[in-house]
This record gives structure tokens, sequence and C-alpha cells, in this order.
């Protein structure tokens, strides 16, 4: 998809893409909301959903091209497993809580959970959302951070160094766990954990997961991937 | 205004869908809203952002969310909250921001709100309620617990002259009828100046206007402007984005172009000092003798 369209953001996509089929074919059940807070992963949302026949090879096929309903980040509508169009950072962890406490007021049953990046807690609108899901104690809500360390203009560390993001969820008082976000048997158990508390789950991951030459560097946050790279890469995942 | 809001607000506060938040504002005025609505009365904090997103997603789960604050921490801080999250998914959020214009005097240019619905109404889906009264909370309040759309309430302080019976509410009102120059108002400026028109013997055939934007403003207004040849506008708010740039359109549109089209808007601090909002509304030609200074001029030139 990404290499037909020309379209980068490939390596925050393959950072993430353990934990959204983890998520989809393991853990969600039809009362469960998902909010991908870190909406330039769509493709690897919409991959998963096509995993689970939301979408179809076509649908791929049109991603990121003209009349397509697969935008580059999430759509405002045409998806019914898209709740929310995101792609601002900063934003989910917020609808998220409002998702989790509508739940709470109509005393309806279901879990949501929100995916989000690691750089995207330099958005102070996210330390405002941890503060509320804190307070109210939305246990019935998992935020899940793909910690890949890496964001769009370097390694997170020496863009805006706010030191282990576990520890500050723990100081909130956040169960929190610390889990390989490419080991599927850790992240099930990790996603299925419930408390009295909101859960976070820690996801260590590697950008650009499973391709020798996007592995851990932030450039392929933004490239676009040619023809050759496309084909080797694709050589690589296969094994 | 607030207490009234806050009285009309608790009939329905049995509403199971009604969910009510706020910024940590609204101290001796929503207490009663927090006793009666127990678990859905929700203290954000200050955090409006935050508030927002937390409101839009109770609206996509079927609630009818409203979020207070005063109005420049509602609309300006967490506006890609309100264009993202709750204009673009199109979901019945009711922003509620008090202190319309320059509603919190002296208190300063960062409580003031001059840009608010003109700001708001650039976002799609989007309808500004901008009450004159007390007693045109109850119909606005009605139709905001219904609307299948994001609303913006701008509540400011109510100037109802005793003598005023402001008819039932409608969107437009020919509040005070006359046979000289048109003037057409929005908000709660309009109560003083209108007292003062009516005691300048000017018979300015006068309109209020409560929402915004505005479709295709009503015949007889259109008739109003034709047969007077002028057309006073004031708003406590800027003119870019404001109803009188909106009206301007509409006119032009309907191929009614009055010989004078006199704007008088919010402009910002005038001298740079600061005092309530009768100072400021002074400063920038909003007060009652200036109005009617305005209509006499037209009257006699």
């Amino acid at each position: 998809m990404h290499f037909e369209s020309g379209v980068g953001h490939i390596g925050g996509n393959l950072s993430c893409i353990d934990i959204l089929m983890t998520l989809y074919h393991e853990v969600l059940h039809a009362d469960d909301a998902f909010v991908l807070s870190k909406g330039h992963a769509a493709g690897a949302m919409y991959v998963t959903l096509w995993s689970v026949g939301a979408l179809s090879d076509d649908d791929l096929r049109s991603f990121h091209k003209d009349g397509t309903r697969l935008s580059g980040h999430p759509p405002l509508r045409g998806i019914p497993e898209v709740l929310f169009a995101t792609g601002s950072l900063g934003h989910g962890l917020s609808l998220s809580c409002g998702l989790a406490l509508a739940r709470k007021l109509k005393q309806e049953p279901g879990h949501v959970f929100c995916l989000m990046s690691d750089g995207e807690w330099n958005e102070g609108s996210n330390w405002e959302a941890l503060i509320f899901l804190k307070h109210h104690r939305l246990d019935n809500l998992t935020l899940i951070v793909d910690l890949n360390e890496l964001q769009g203009m370097g390694p997170t560390r020496d863009v805006a160094d706010f030191g282990p993001l576990a520890g500050k969820f723990r100081a909130f008082g956040l169960p929190t766990v610390e889990v390989d976000g490419h080991d599927c048997v850790s992240l099930e158990a990790a996603l299925r954990r419930r408390e009295s508390e909101p859960v976070a789950v820690v996801a260590n991951t590697t950008k650009g997961n499973g391709v020798s030459f996007m592995e851990n560097r932030f450039e392929w946050h933004y490239l676009p991937i040619s023809e050759e790279q496309y084909r080797q890469a694709i050589l690589e995942l296969s094994k | 205004m607030r207490q009234e809001f806050c009285r009309t607000l608790l009939e329905f506060s049995a509403c199971p869908e009604f969910v009510f938040l706020t910024g940590d504002l609204g101290f001796m005025a929503l207490e009663p809203l927090r006793e009666a609505m127990g678990r859905r009365f929700i203290n954000a904090g200050v955090a409006e952002q935050n508030m927002v997103g937390v409101a839009a997603g109770l609206s996509k789960s079927g609630l009818r969310p409203w979020a207070y604050s005063i109005a420049p921490f509602l609309y300006a801080r967490p506006f890609e909250q309100i264009r993202n999250d709750v204009c673009l998914q199109n979901l019945p959020v009711v922003l509620v921001g008090n202190g319309g214009g320059y509603g919190y005097g002296v208190m300063g240019s960062t409580h003031h709100a001059l840009e608010d619905y003109g700001v708001l109404l650039t976002l799609p889906n989007m309808r500004a309620y901008i009450p004159a009264f007390d007693s045109d909370l109850r119909c606005m309040i009605q139709e905001l617990m219904t609307v299948k759309h994001p609303a913006y309430l701008r509540l400011g302080y109510s100037e109802q002259p005793s003598w005023l019976v402001p008819g039932p509410y409608a969107a437009w009102r020919r509040i005070l009828p006359g046979d000289g120059p048109t003037v057409a108002f929005v908000g709660p400026l309009a109560g003083a100046a209108l007292d003062a028109i009516r005691e300048s013997g000017l018979n300015a055939d006068s309109w209020l206007v409560s929402e915004l934007p505005i479709h295709r403003p009503p015949p007889e207004f259109l008739s109003s402007v034709r047969r007077s040849g002028y057309l006073l506008v004031v708003e406590e708010h800027v003119s870019g984005g404001g109803f009188g740039q909106m009206l301007a359109c509409e006119l032009l549109a309907a191929g009614v172009c009055p010989t004078r089209f006199v704007l008088r808007p919010a402009l910002g601090y005038v001298s740079g000092l600061y005092g309530s909002q009768r100072f400021h509304r002074k400063e920038c030609g909003l007060d009652p003798e200036s109005i009617v200074s305005e209509l006499n001029h037209a009257a006699h030139s």
C-alpha cells in the first residue's frame, strides 16, 4: 500500500502493527471500542481491519489515492470501525476518556483501548487526559503507548526528553505494564489485564520493525519506499 | 443570565443523556445543577482541551454533553478539539461560553470574547446562539437539548428594559417597530440601547438577531432596509467574521443595498486602558448614547 501510493509513515506503522493485530484478533469484543490516537498509523489500522474482514482488497488498493475512503489519516466517515478522524496528535486519549466515561454513566459494558505514540506525549492535552482518567478511575480504559523512541526529527530523548514514560504513569498511580511490543503473547496478556484503575501498557517497539534498513532509523517516520527497497522489505518480512 | 441559565437547565437535569462539564468555573452559579445532576455533572478541571475531547467522546456514545467555561477559555484554547473532534465529526456538543464580548469588563483582555462566534462559525456544522435577554434562554435551551449539530451558546448579562416585552423567541425579531432608520442588534447590549432609542423618539425600526450564521434575512427586514435606505448594525464582536459582515453579504445577494450601511463592532482596546463592560462599549461606540447619536445623525442627514 505504502509503496504503491508512494507515501511514508511506514516506520511508525511497522512499530505498532503487532499491537493492532493482537488487539483486533485476540482482545477486542463487540462492546469494546478502539481509538487510534497516532493517526499516522492509519495504514497499519487499515491492514488490520482488512485482516478481520472489515475492508476489502480493493479498499487497500485505493489507499491514499483520489476518491479513496482510506485517507492518510483515519477518515471522518465511511468505515464504522474508525470512530474518530485522528491525525493531529494529542486528541485520542481525551476522546477515549469520553467513550469510557459514557459507558460508566450509561452502565454499559465494554472496554476502551487507545493506541498512542511516544512522541505524542509532547502534547499537553495528553497530560490533561491522564489526570482526568486517573481522577475518574476509568478502569474500563487501557492506554497503549507504542514506544519506538523515535519521532519526526529524531530520537524522542533528543527532541523533548521526558524520561521513562512508564515511570510517569506509575507516578500518576496507574497500573503500568511494560511489554515487548512485538511479542504477541505478552501483548495479549497485557491488553487483557484489568484493574480497579485504568491500565497503561507501554509497548517497547522498534520503528520499522522487521525491515533491516528501516529499523530504528527516524527518517522512516516520513520517507516513502523505492521499488528496490520495497522488494527487499517484502523479502525480509516474508522470512 | 447565568442564574437563569442554571435554573432552566435544572428542568432538564433528570434527562439521562444530559451531561454537564465545566472547566472548574461556575462558582456561586452552577451549584444547584451540580447537586441535581450528581455523576452527570463533571468538573473536568482547568483543562479545556481535554474537556472538549471528552465531550466529543460522550456525544459519540449517544449522550448530550454541554461544556462550560469563561468564553475565551472555551473557544480559543481548545480550538483544534472543537474543529477536529466536534465540528468535523458533526457531534451535538453544546459549548457554553460565559461573558460574551466585554462581559468580564475590567478583568482584562484575556477574559473577553470579541471574536468568539466569528471564529467558531468558520467551522462546519456549528451554530451560535446569542441570547439578549434572560427570557430567551428557555427556548434556546429547549432547542439545544435536541439539536443534531455542534452549538455555541454565548452568555452575557441581560439588560432587558422593564417596559420591553420581547414577544415569542425567534432567531430574528422586530423588537421595537418603527418607521425611522433600520437598526439590527446582536446580544444583550440591545437592551440598554433600545431603552435609549425609545426615549429619543427616533422611531428606529429595531431588530434583534439571536442565532448565527444567518441564511436569508426575513422579507420584513429587507423591506425595512429598502424603505429606510439606512442600516446600522451593532454587535459586541469584532467586524471580522461578525454578524455585520454576514448581513452585508446577504443584503448584496438579495439585491438590497442601503444608501448608508454603518457597522458598529467591538474595536478591541481603543485607549489601551481597561474598565467595565460599559467602559469598553463606550470606547467602541457601542453604548446607548453613541448609538442614539448615530441614529440621530442618520435621521437628519
